[in-house]
């Protein structure tokens, strides 16, 4: 009996590993995307910007 | 534009690693829990400095071999990318220890042997500051950058493996394996080293390029 429920409330716990499950039911994940890819979209747009620039540079140099 | 084609890939793959990476499902861990996705942007970084740091000894070994000061600031650049990946890798696993680990600085094999690598390339920064003359400072700064490289690579990666060590893959503890990083995470992961890695490459060129005009306007400078 004991060794039944060690087992049962071990293959229950597993069940219950807690997620961001409530944070993707709401489609609240997608403010997260949202928020990581206008970071991500700005620092790349600074990379593309500082790499025309310094194109410019090197061939007012040439 | 032809020869941008491998900064799109990198912004494009890091975009899909971006998305998928916080959106897709992953295995139901304890004490994990969803961190688990940081996989996907910490385990990169430290995979990107170690692809920098292979290129920055090549050329530290070409500038030996045929003198030009164009490999050593290839060389020196490279690192210094490199090392900024890893500080940021640091951070992130920092962070990431503070709820899976209990402690942001554990004592830990992999994490101790990081440390000492970080300080042993800013030894390598230290030392190339110290020099005026710029022959010396590459040929001196290129050899200092081998024995870095030789040094760093046992430490991180077969000294954490022989003791206890709380990193997956080290120590006693199983890698991510195929019961916690299943097919779907492998998907995500491998790009993302690639995508990092290419990252970093575009950060080292342009930082080459800037060194490279400062070099040519000193020179019109002084002529």
């Amino acid at each position: 009996m004991q060794n039944f429920l060690i087992v049962l409330s071990n293959i229950l716990f597993q069940q219950q590993v807690e997620m961001a499950d409530f944070m993707r039911q709401e489609g609240k994940i997608w403010v997260v995307v949202g928020v990581i890819l206008i970071l991500f979209i700005g620092i790349i747009s600074f990379l593309i910007s500082l790499d025309r620039k310094i194109t410019k540079l090197e061939k007012n140099n040439k | 534009m032809l020869k941008h084609w491998w900064k799109a890939l990198s912004v494009l793959i890091l975009l899909y690693v971006l998305v998928g990476g916080l959106v897709n499902d992953v295995p139901r861990l304890a004490i994990l829990n969803e961190t688990i996705r940081n996989v996907y942007f910490h385990v990169p970084l430290w995979f990107g400095m170690m692809a920098l740091l292979v290129a920055s000894m090549v050329y530290a070994i070409k500038y030996l071999r045929n003198g030009k000061i164009k490999n050593d600031i290839y060389s020196s650049q490279l690192a210094n990318v490199a090392i900024g990946f890893g500080v940021l890798g640091f951070l992130t696993g920092a962070l990431w220890g503070n709820y899976a680990w209990g402690s942001p600085l554990p004592q830990d094999p992999k994490l101790i042997a990081t440390e000492v690598g970080m300080l042993i390339y800013a030894a390598y920064f230290v030392l190339r500051s110290s020099f005026e003359d710029e022959q010396r400072k590459a040929r001196l700064s290129a050899i200092y950058n081998i024995f870095a490289f030789a040094a760093f690579m046992p430490l991180v990666w077969i000294l954490p493996r022989m003791t206890d060590s709380l990193h997956p893959g080290n120590g006693g503890n199983p890698a991510f394996g195929s019961y916690d990083m299943d097919n779907a995470m492998k998907m995500i992961f491998y790009p993302a080293v690639i995508g990092w890695t290419l990252l970093g490459v575009w950060i080292a060129s342009l930082r080459i390029r800037v060194r490279k005009l400062e070099i040519q306007q000193l020179e019109q400078f002084n002529n």
